[in-house]
């Protein structure tokens, strides 16, 4: 069967238990995105320390892949700096666009490269990648404004 | 009522099965090898061997442009082309001079959103008193597909024109409950759906068209959802404009029609100008051609109209009346099968009464794009996202449904292997 190579196990795993969802307080950027053919959306928020990526939330409605996506990547970009992360998305984007004829660099990618069947599908790739585009939006929000953190004194 | 009760002595009038094997693509597979069941012709329908041949036959033996030149070619691509016309106008109960070709429907609903708001520049009285100015209302619903909204919100921008609409109830019917609330005095235009594309619901008309005539607001329907799936009469329906496309009714891409009452047409100020839709041409204006030929500028859509006249033929061989019968057949077995399943919930009418083929629903803890997955694994196509009704997502608190939408091609069959499709999601997903 198909299915199993677009719903891998840890896609399946960080749709139930995703990491980083939540409203974050306090934040340093806030986006809201959505995919104008399904419907979906994601607003994302990050909090950056010295061009560092301290931390990430997300809220929103969304298909597995989605959802899943968004989990891997907070994961994948916590702790990291603005341009590695931008890094990983590059190489993620390009996983995305391939259609399934790219081999994923797990190095750089780790968990994401479970999201290579999904690129065999050009319907969904706009899901997995739907959180990509809005944290890459809002860390450039952050670097681009003079950081203002919100509500950080609350 | 139990379900089984609600669908026991349905019988459907059709050979779905026979009717099948005249659409070629209905007997392909689909992801390796699975037979293909089609459920999303509420976004567009397959065409049966006789459209196909139509349009073959008019490219192989008679195309030229229509109405330019007097070559003997010429002649028979705008006698084909006339008699198109005439075919597919008497499949609504109009004269063929009452029907303008488009691209597709939303071409026909923005054809007279902009004609209106030309008239505001209007050089005849006629004209004039179609313009709209601030303080004037556009009426639409909350269950209108985008192509019959957006257009309206673009010409009250516009024109300075309000918006208003009659929203929709939690069972996904129309709520006329404040109807002469919002069709007020100052309502200019009232425009709705036929039948809901998500819902399936088939709006009350006659009760629309008696508020709508009693403030003198003009009417326009949006029948892409009902032409192709009911016997519609367009004189009956008692509205004045009505936007249909052809690739909904077994026809070809690119052709939409619309059809107005006489004095309407000839009232309405052009939208796209050019050649074909003129009198006289001078350096500095130009004067236009009556209906239908002022609102079809550019070399004509021929060989499309020649195969929406086939769709017409198809569709009349077969009787309308026993497609709708068809389709509420299949309407009824899939509403009470879904309904069977835990934690399945139908967004639109749950009984299949006054409602048609267009089936959405959600399944409780996975996400319409993975039931649609699921079901696409298996052969199984339908439809997922907002369906471009996202206001109507937003009325019920969702971002996407799955929608399951039949034609005369559908059997019994199709409708298990979409039970059985959801079956698998929810294992897959690990809910059921
Ligand atoms: C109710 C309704 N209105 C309008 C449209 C627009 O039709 P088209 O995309 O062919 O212009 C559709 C179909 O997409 C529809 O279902």
């Amino acid at each position: 069967m198909q299915l199993e190579s677009m719903y891998q196990d840890i896609i399946l795993d960080h749709y139930r238990n995703p990491v980083g969802k939540g409203e974050l307080v306090p934040f340093d950027a806030e986006v809201h995105h959505v995919n104008p053919t399904c419907g979906d959306e994601i607003t994302l928020r990050v909090r950056l320390s010295q061009g560092v990526i301290e931390e990430v939330g997300h809220i929103g409605q969304g298909c597995s892949i989605s959802q899943a996506s968004a989990s891997v990547m907070v994961e994948l970009v916590t702790g990291r700096n603005v341009t590695a992360a931008l890094e990983i998305e590059s190489a993620f984007l390009d996983l995305m666009q391939s259609r399934g004829r790219s081999v994923p660099d797990e190095e750089v990618l780790e968990d994401a490269v479970a999201f290579a069947g999904v690129s065999k599908y050009p319907a969904r790739v706009k899901c997995a990648l739907l959180p990509w585009m809005a944290l890459k939006d809002a860390v450039l929000r952050v670097r681009t404004e003079e950081p203002t953190t919100h509500d950080k004194e609350k | 009522m139990t379900s089984s009760a609600s669908t026991a002595g349905l019988v459907s009038p059709l050979d779905a099965e026979a009717i099948k094997a005249d659409f070629p693509l209905l007997s392909r597979t689909v992801r390796d090898g699975k037979p293909l069941v089609y459920l999303d012709s509420g976004a567009t329908s397959q065409k049966p061997r006789s459209v196909l041949d139509a349009e073959r036959d008019f490219y192989e033996h008679h195309n030229a442009a229509v109405h330019r030149g007097a070559h003997q070619l010429g002649e028979e691509a705008t006698d084909a082309y006339e008699a198109a016309r005439e075919t597919i106008a008497a499949f609504i109960g109009a004269r063929a001079q009452d029907i303008v070709f488009t691209k597709n429907a939303t071409e026909s609903l923005n054809l007279i959103a902009y004609a209106l708001g030309n008239a505001s520049y209007a050089s005849t009285p006629q004209e004039q008193a179609l313009a709209l100015s601030p303080g004037d209302r556009i009426v639409v619903t909350e269950m209108e597909h985008h192509a019959n909204l957006v257009p309206w919100q673009e010409l009250c921008r516009r024109t300075g024109a309000e918006l208003a609409w009659l929203s929709v109830t939690d069972d996904g019917r129309l709520d006329i409950s404040d109807l002469d609330a919002v069709i007020n005095e100052r309502t200019k235009v009232v425009a709705f759906t036929h039948q809901s594309n998500v819902l399936g619901t088939i709006t009350p008309v006659a009760t629309l068209v008696e508020r709508a005539r009693a403030v003198g607001a003009l009417i326009v329907l949006d029948a892409c959802q009902s032409v192709p799936h009911m016997p519609v009469d367009v004189g009956e329906l008692g509205v004045d404009l009505v936007a249909f496309s052809g690739h909904k009714m077994l026809g070809p891409t690119g052709i939409g029609v619309l059809w107005g009452r006489a004095s309407v047409l000839a009232a309405l100020p052009p939208f796209i100008t050019g050649g074909s839709m003129i009198e006289t041409v001078y350096m500095d204006h130009s004067t236009y051609a009556a209906p239908p030929q002022r609102f079809e500028a550019g070399t004509p859509v021929a060989a499309q109209a020649v195969g929406l006249a086939a769709a017409c033929h198809y569709l009349s061989e077969v009787g309308m009346s026993a497609v709708a019968e068809h389709e509420h057949y299949l309407t009824s077995l899939a509403l009470s099968a879904l309904q069977e399943i835990p934690g399945v919930r139908i967004i639109g009418p749950a009984m299949a009464n006054d409602r048609g083929g267009a089936v959405s629903f959600l399944v409780d803890g996975v996400h319409a794009h993975d039931v649609g997955q699921v079901l696409d694994d298996r052969g199984v196509e339908v439809r997922v996202g907002h369906h471009c009704a996202w206001p109507l997502m937003r009325r019920f608190g969702i971002a996407a449904t799955t929608r399951a939408s039949f034609h005369l091609y559908n059997t019994a069959e199709d409708v298990h292997a979409l039970i059985d499709g959801v079956q698998a999601a929810r294992k897959f997903f690990g809910v059921a």
